[in-house]
């Protein structure tokens, strides 16, 4: 019995000590120097909660906040509602769904560099493809990348072009879970196209609904790449967001201490989110 | 007038055909069993009827109108289907007022038709449960409410018991006969359980490789089936299928089995073209004796005691394999000679077409 269970650890620990060293230890080593004001050279002051306090007074912190949540509340909910459509739309057995299925998978193999060159090339004022278009229409093009206003709404349309195919492939997935005899049920129950889609399906996607909004969540609360080479967070920071401030404050100026006390902050905000979620997605003893 | 009227009903696949030219009609009330193998094309029927499939030629009649080009909703007829097929997220009542809802049916009358079914099915206790916290039968009555509360034209039951285990699927044969007597429309049901065809229906669609091979109350459908198919289809055990050849002799048809042994039949000697015979006999026709005291003699390869009767699985001395009856306390065992005492007046020839002929009426 004894013998078992140390087996069993053994199979186990090479997995568990990979998964401490590189990510319970550097967590709690974040927590820990998030307390202190520390460079990074080594230089090491206690300051208590003095690295929290000085955030929340942080101009640029909470305008790198408030950009984060104005990004997530722009692309969660268009993503999810476009990949849902998708996914019903190409949720069929034709040779053409399956192409577009992979055409609008393909964005999401592509790394960031590479997205955001190419939605350089559209957004760009002066001979991007929306200038174009705008030009072509007898309109002025838009300084997507250098108005103020414009630079958010330019990263979300970004991400959500690049988030497109895992939320399309969870719905799929979801949408297939469904029995066709229900709907065929449906079908002699006079039930219209809306009212099978309101009724049937998206009660049945409830669970692949609320697993992709907790992914969206927590990957654009930790949205980056995008912002630092699209606009690099500007016009004078209005597109940085949070991770752009955290990864500014500790590679450019150097604060390592306060630079994990906005890490910490932004790692209890994407807990909480994932949490809410997990709580909206529990099983209930009534569902199937 | 007829009730539901199938005309030249014709479906492919591709290229492969599953219905060739099926033509049916309903009495008003009548309950018509579709029995037959996997792939007989039975089920497709009953999804063309419901709607689900579309014939590629034919028409389809309720009540005299022509519903083969309606939505499946606008076509009077309700479906229990395989699986219940219920909305998981919905109550139970949920599950049957939604087609009265999409319907526009007034409130008031959807809580009356709810209560009228859950108190004939007796799930009133159940109505504000979810389907996931039933069990089989109880999710199957469900579904027979979910039909009844919309007073279709048509039942449509897709083998409506093969989920449920023998004691409840019993007694839900029991209960979909009385629901019947109480329901004014027709009932067809897809089954390839005879026993459940036996019992419930008015008449049997008997369907094989395409084709209604057979239409007919169940004991005709028994006592005188029209071809080879249908003789082995029906009745458990099958029919003794053996190879004989014809003995002219008078007006009614004598054969010779395998083993040389003769049988004298009741069926006409005129209608048959030549060529070779199939001798049809059920196993209560073929009685065990002692060793030479029957027809022939035949060697005891298995037995089944059923309790009120013996069944003996046993072969001829040609080779031929041919199942007999005995009583309940039969001392028979594997490996024994025993005799099988035929009842030519009981038997049944098929041609070589595998069409029936049937002893004279009377005769």
């Amino acid at each position: 019995m004894r013998t078992a269970r140390w087996q069993g650890l053994a199979y186990v620990a090479p997995f568990l000590i990979l998964y401490a060293a590189l990510l319970i230890f550097p967590l709690l080593m974040g927590m820990g120097l998030s307390f202190y004001r520390a460079d990074l050279f080594g230089a090491k002051v206690w300051t208590g909660l003095g690295n929290y306090g000085r955030l929340l007074s942080d101009p640029v912190f909470l305008h790198a906040l408030r950009n984060t949540f104005k990004l997530v509340l722009l692309i969660v909910p268009t993503l999810t509602a476009l990949t849902l459509a998708l996914a019903v739309a190409l949720n069929r057995r034709t040779r053409g769904a399956a192409v577009l299925r992979g055409v609008f998978f393909s964005s999401s193999v592509l790394s960031v560099t590479i997205v955001t060159l190419i939605w350089r090339f559209v957004l760009t004022p002066d001979a991007g493809l929306f200038a174009e278009v705008a030009q072509a229409l007898g309109r002025e093009p838009l300084p997507w990348l250098s108005h103020p206003d414009l630079t958010i709404p330019a990263l979300a349309l970004t991400t959500i072009w690049w988030s497109i195919g895992l939320p399309m492939m969870l719905f799929l997935a979801g949408l297939q879970q469904i029995p066709s005899d229900m709907y065929e049920a449906a079908a002699l129950d006079r039930s219209s196209r809306w009212t099978t889609f309101r009724r049937i399906t998206l009660p049945q996607l409830r669970r692949t609904l609320l697993l992709v909004v907790m992914l969206q969540t927590a990957a654009q609360l930790q949205l980056f790449g995008q912002a630092q080479l699209l606009t690099a967070g500007g016009p004078s920071g209005a597109s940085r967001p949070v991770v752009l401030f955290i990864f500014e404050v500790a590679f450019v100026r150097w604060e390592l201490g306060y630079a994990l006390a906005a890490a910490e902050i932004l790692f209890t905000l994407v807990l909480l989110a994932t949490l809410a979620q997990y709580w909206a997605a529990r099983p209930r003893e009534d569902a199937r | 007038m007829n009730s539901l009227e199938l005309i030249n009903v014709r479906k492919a696949y591709g290229k492969t055909p599953v219905l060739d030219d099926i033509s049916l009609a309903l009495e008003p009330r009548e309950f018509v069993a579709f029995l037959g193998p996997s792939g007989s094309g039975k089920s497709t029927l009953l999804r063309i009827i419901a709607g689900l499939e579309t014939a590629d030629a034919g028409e389809v009649r309720l009540d005299g109108r022509r519903i083969d080009q309606l939505p499946p909703g606008d076509r009077g007829v309700a479906m229990v289907f395989q699986h219940y097929a219920l909305y998981p997220h919905m109550t139970v009542r949920g599950n049957m007022a939604f087609g009265l809802k999409n319907a526009h049916v007034p409130p008031a009358e959807i809580a009356a038709r709810v209560a009228e079914a859950a108190r004939i099915l007796e799930i009133e206790a159940h109505l504000d449960k979810r389907p996931g916290q039933l069990s089989g039968g109880q999710r199957q009555r469900v579904a027979i409410g979910r039909a009844i509360v919309k007073h279709p034209r048509l039942f449509l039951l897709d083998e409506p018991l093969s989920n449920l285990d023998a004691a409840l699927r019993m007694r839900t044969r029991l209960e979909l006969a009385d629901l019947r007597q109480r329901v004014d429309a027709a009932f067809v049901m897809v089954t390839h359980d005879q026993a459940e065809a036996m019992t419930l229906a008015d008449r049997i669609v008997v369907m094989n490789d395409r084709r209604i091979q057979q239409v007919g109350a169940p004991m005709e459908i028994y006592l005188r089936p029209a071809n080879s198919f249908v003789a082995r289809f029906v009745g458990s055990p099958a029919m003794n299928l053996l190879p004989v050849e014809p003995v002219a002799n008078g007006a009614l048809v004598r054969v010779r089995l395998g083993d040389g042994a003769e049988v004298e039949t009741r069926v006409a000697l005129n209608g048959f073209g030549g060529g070779t015979l199939e001798l049809g006999l059920r196993p209560e026709n073929v009685e065990v004796t002692a060793p030479g005291g029957g027809t022939t003699d035949a060697k005891v390869e298995l037995v089944e005691r059923l309790g009120e009767r013996t069944l003996v699985y046993a072969k001829l001395r040609s080779g031929d394999e041919i199942t007999g009856e005995d009583e309940g306390n039969s001392r028979v065992r594997v490996g024994d000679v025993v005799g099988l005492r035929i009842k030519g007046e009981r038997a049944h020839l098929f041609d070589a077409q595998g069409v029936g002929h049937h002893a004279e009426a009377g005769a």
